[in-house]
C-alpha cells in the first residue's frame, strides 16, 4: 500500500490511509489531553482536604428542657437538638404513615429503606430526643422552631419561612414544597447528657 | 460590515495604517452604517446597555481593589468601602444601582424585540446571542449580590445553589461542587468573586458578537419591513448617535436619582446584617430583577406525575428562560411588527402585564392568595409562548403592510399635516 495515495478498494469505497490514521490518532490524543486538563480544573472546585476532614461535634444536652430546641453548628450547618414533651411524642406517634409526604425515614443511623415511623426517627429508648440537620430539604433555608416566629407551623414542629414547608416534631415533611423529611445525620449518645454528632 | 465602505484615508498616516490594520476604516464604516430612518426611542436601549456594561466594569474593577473575598472580612471590607475609601460609597452605590439600571434597560430592550419581532428571520442568531448575554448577566448579578456577605447574600446564594440539588442523581454532587464544601462558605465566596470578575468580560465578548450579528442583516424597525432602498436609511452617525445620546442622558438622570437620593431603595435592609448560617431571614427575596422568575419557581407546589414539586419548580424557572432560545421557531408569523398584528398586540400587552404581575408576586411571602395567583401568571407566561404565538402565526389576519419604510414614514407625515390643517379654521 502506498503511503500517500488514496486506496480505492474493488468495491469502490475508500479505505483508510496512514494519513487518516494519523488524523484519528492526533484527534483522539487531543481529546484525551483535553479531558486530562478538565479534570483538575473542575475537581479543584470540590471540597478541599481541610473541609473534608470530617469534624464530629460533642454536644451537652443536660440543660435542654422538655419542649426546647437548641441549634448547634456541625460542618458549617445547623443541627437541631429537640427535647420533646410527652404530648408531642404522643402527637407524632399518632400520625398515620399514609399521611406522610415522604414515607422514608431519612435516618443515616439505620437502613435507608426503612419507613418514616416515629421509632425510626429517633434513637431506641431515647424517644424524647430528636436530632436533625436544620436545613430545609427544599432549598436549604433554616426552618424555624416552635419557640420562634410561626410557632413551628401547623404541626408545631418546624416551619420554613422561605417557601412555606411545614414539618412535624420529628422533622417529617407534612406540607409545602420540600420533598423530603429533615435529614438525620449519624449521631450517638455518649451518655444520657452528651451526644456526638457526625 | 455588510455595506460598501465609503472611507477614504485622508492623511499619509491613515493610508499607511489602512494597508496594515484598517481599524479606522472599521470605525468609520461602523459610524456610517445605513440604519432605518424610522427607529423610535424603544431602539435606544442597545446603546444604553453598552454604556452600562462599561459603567459596571469600571466601577467594579475599582471596587475589587478595596474588597476582600473572605467570610471574615467581606462584610467589613464593604463597610470599609462605604465609610473609609474616598468616594467609596458613591462607587458602590453606582455599581449596585447600575446593576438594577442594566436590568431595567435589558428588559425594555427585550420587550422591544418581542413587540417588533426582532428575533425573526434573518435575525435568529442575533436574538440567541442576546439571550446568552441575558443569562450571563443574571449569573453575574447573582454572584455579585453574594459578595457583600450580608444575610440576603448568604441566603440568596443558599437558595439558588440548592436549586441544583433538585436534579436527579447528580444534583447533590453538583451542589457540593458549586459550594466547595457542605454549605455556602469561604470557598463559595472566593469562587463567586473570581467568576463575578470574569463574567463581565465574557459578556463584553458576547456583545461584540451580538453587534456583529446585528450588522449583517441590519436593524429591524417599527414597521418590520426590511430596507428596500437607500431612501429608507440614514447613516448611524450623526442621526442615531444623537438620538441614542439624548436617550442616554434621560436614562442617566433616572440613574442619578437612585444613586444620589435613594441608593438603597432597590436593595434589602437585611443585607446590612452580616451573613449568619444559623438564622434565615423571615422573607428571602432576591433582587427585584429576579422576582418574576422566583415567583415561577415557587408557583409549583404540587407534584407533576413523577416530577416532585421541587424539581418541577426548578424546571419551570429554567424553562421560562430556555423558551426564549427557541422563540424564533415558535412565532412563525411572517409579519414582524405587532403594529400590524392586531391580535398578537393584545396578547403581548397581557404578557407584559403578566411579567409585572409575576414580579410583584415574587416579592410576596409563599402563602395564599399569592400562590394561586403565581400559578395563573406562570401558566399564562408559558401559554403565551407555547400556544398563543404558534397559533396566531397560523390564524391571525395581519393588517396591510406598508410597501417600504419610506412609504410608512411619508403616510404618517401626511396624516399629521392633514390633522394640522383641519385644526386650523378655514378662510
Amino acid at each position: 500500500m502506498s503511503a500517500t495515495d488514496e486506496v480505492i478498494s474493488s468495491s469502490g469505497e475508500e479505505e483508510g490511509t496512514r494519513r487518516d490514521f494519523i488524523h484519528l490518532l492526533a484527534g483522539m490524543t487531543a481529546v484525551g489531553a483535553g479531558a486530562a486538563v478538565v479534570v483538575p480544573l473542575v475537581d479543584q472546585m470540590n471540597p478541599a482536604a481541610s473541609v473534608m476532614a470530617m469534624a464530629t461535634k460533642e454536644v451537652a444536652i443536660d440543660a435542654i428542657e422538655p419542649g426546647q430546641v437548641i441549634k448547634v453548628v456541625w460542618q458549617g450547618k445547623p443541627v437541631f437538638v429537640r427535647r420533646r414533651t410527652p404530648e408531642e411524642i404522643e402527637q407524632a406517634a399518632a400520625m398515620p404513615l399514609s399521611s406522610l409526604k415522604d414515607p422514608i425515614a431519612r435516618n443515616e443511623n439505620i437502613d435507608d429503606k426503612e419507613p418514616a415511623t416515629a421509632e425510626n426517627r429517633v434513637m431506641p429508648g431515647k424517644e424524647e430526643w430528636v436530632v436533625v440537620v436544620g436545613i430545609c430539604t427544599h432549598l436549604g433555608c433554616v426552618p424555624l422552631g416552635p419557640n420562634e416566629t410561626g410557632a413551628g407551623g401547623e404541626w408545631k414542629g418546624w416551619f420554613c419561612p422561605c417557601h412555606g414547608s411545614h414539618y412535624d416534631n420529628l422533622g417529617r415533611i407534612m406540607k409545602g414544597p420540600a420533598p423530603q423529611n429533615l435529614l438525620i445525620m449519624p449521631y450517638e449518645f455518649l451518655s444520657d447528657t452528651m451526644i456526638k454528632i457526625g | 460590515m455588510s455595506h460598501p465602505s465609503t472611507y477614504v484615508p485622508g492623511s499619509a498616516f491613515e493610508r499607511f495604517l489602512d494597508k496594515r490594520l484598517p481599524i479606522i476604516r472599521m470605525g468609520a464604516d461602523f459610524m456610517d452604517f445605513p440604519t432605518p430612518k424610522n427607529l423610535n426611542y424603544w431602539y435606544t436601549f442597545g446603546g444604553i446597555l453598552s454604556l452600562f456594561l462599561v459603567i459596571q466594569i469600571a466601577t467594579g474593577v475599582v471596587l475589587a481593589m478595596h474588597y476582600t473575598p473572605h467570610v471574615d472580612f467581606a462584610f467589613w471590607s464593604v463597610e470599609h468601602i462605604m465609610r473609609d475609601v474616598n468616594y467609596g460609597d458613591l462607587l458602590r452605590y453606582t455599581h449596585s444601582n447600575g446593576a438594577s439600571m442594566f436590568f431595567v434597560a435589558v428588559y425594555l430592550h427585550m420587550f422591544r424585540g418581542l413587540y417588533y419581532g426582532s428575533f425573526k428571520e434573518p435575525r435568529e442568531v442575533l436574538w440567541i446571542l442576546g439571550v446568552v448575554i441575558f443569562v450571563l448577566m443574571m449569573a453575574t448579578a447573582f454572584m455579585g449580590y453574594v459578595l457583600p456577605w450580608g444575610q440576603m447574600s448568604y441566603w440568596g446564594a443558599t437558595v439558588i445553589t440548592s436549586l441544583f440539588s433538585a436534579i436527579p442523581v447528580v444534583g447533590d454532587s453538583i451542589k457540593t461542587l458549586l459550594w466547595g464544601g457542605f454549605s455556602v462558605d469561604n470557598p463559595t465566596l472566593n469562587r463567586f468573586f473570581a467568576l463575578h470578575f470574569l463574567l463581565p468580560f465574557a459578556i463584553a465578548g458576547m456583545v461584540v458578537l451580538h453587534i456583529w450579528a446585528l450588522h449583517v442583516p441590519g436593524n429591524t424597525n417599527p414597521t418590520g419591513v426590511e430596507i428596500k432602498s437607500k431612501k429608507d436609511t440614514i447613516p448611524f452617525h450623526p442621526y442615531y448617535t444623537v438620538k441614542d445620546g439624548f436617550a442616554i442622558i434621560l436614562f442617566l438622570i433616572m440613574f442619578a436619582v437612585f444613586v444620589f437620593y435613594m441608593p438603597n431603595v432597590l436593595g434589602h435592609a437585611d443585607n446590612y446584617i452580616e451573613a449568619n448560617a444559623m438564622v434565615t431571614p423571615a422573607h428571602i427575596v432576591p433582587e427585584w430583577y429576579f422576582l418574576p422568575f422566583y415567583a415561577m419557581l415557587r408557583a409549583v407546589t404540587f407534584d407533576i406525575f413523577f416530577i416532585d414539586a421541587k424539581l418541577g419548580g426548578v424546571l419551570v424557572m429554567f424553562g421560562s428562560i430556555l423558551l426564549l432560545f427557541i422563540l424564533p421557531w415558535l412565532d412563525r408569523s411572517k409579519v414582524r411588527s405587532m403594529r400590524y398584528r392586531p391580535a398578537a398586540k393584545i396578547f403581548f400587552l397581557f404578557f407584559v402585564a403578566d411579567a409585572i404581575w409575576l414580579g410583584w408576586l415574587g416579592g410576596k411571602p409563599a402563602e395564599q392568595p399569592y400562590i394561586w395567583q403565581a400559578q395563573i401568571a406562570t401558566a399564562y407566561y408559558f401559554i403565551y409562548f407555547l400556544i398563543i404565538l404558534p397559533l396566531l402565526s397560523i390564524m391571525e389576519t395581519p393588517k396591510e403592510l406598508p410597501k417600504s419604510i419610506s412609504e410608512a414614514v411619508l403616510a404618517k407625515k401626511k396624516k399629521q399635516v392633514e390633522q394640522a390643517s383641519a385644526a386650523q379654521p378655514a378662510e
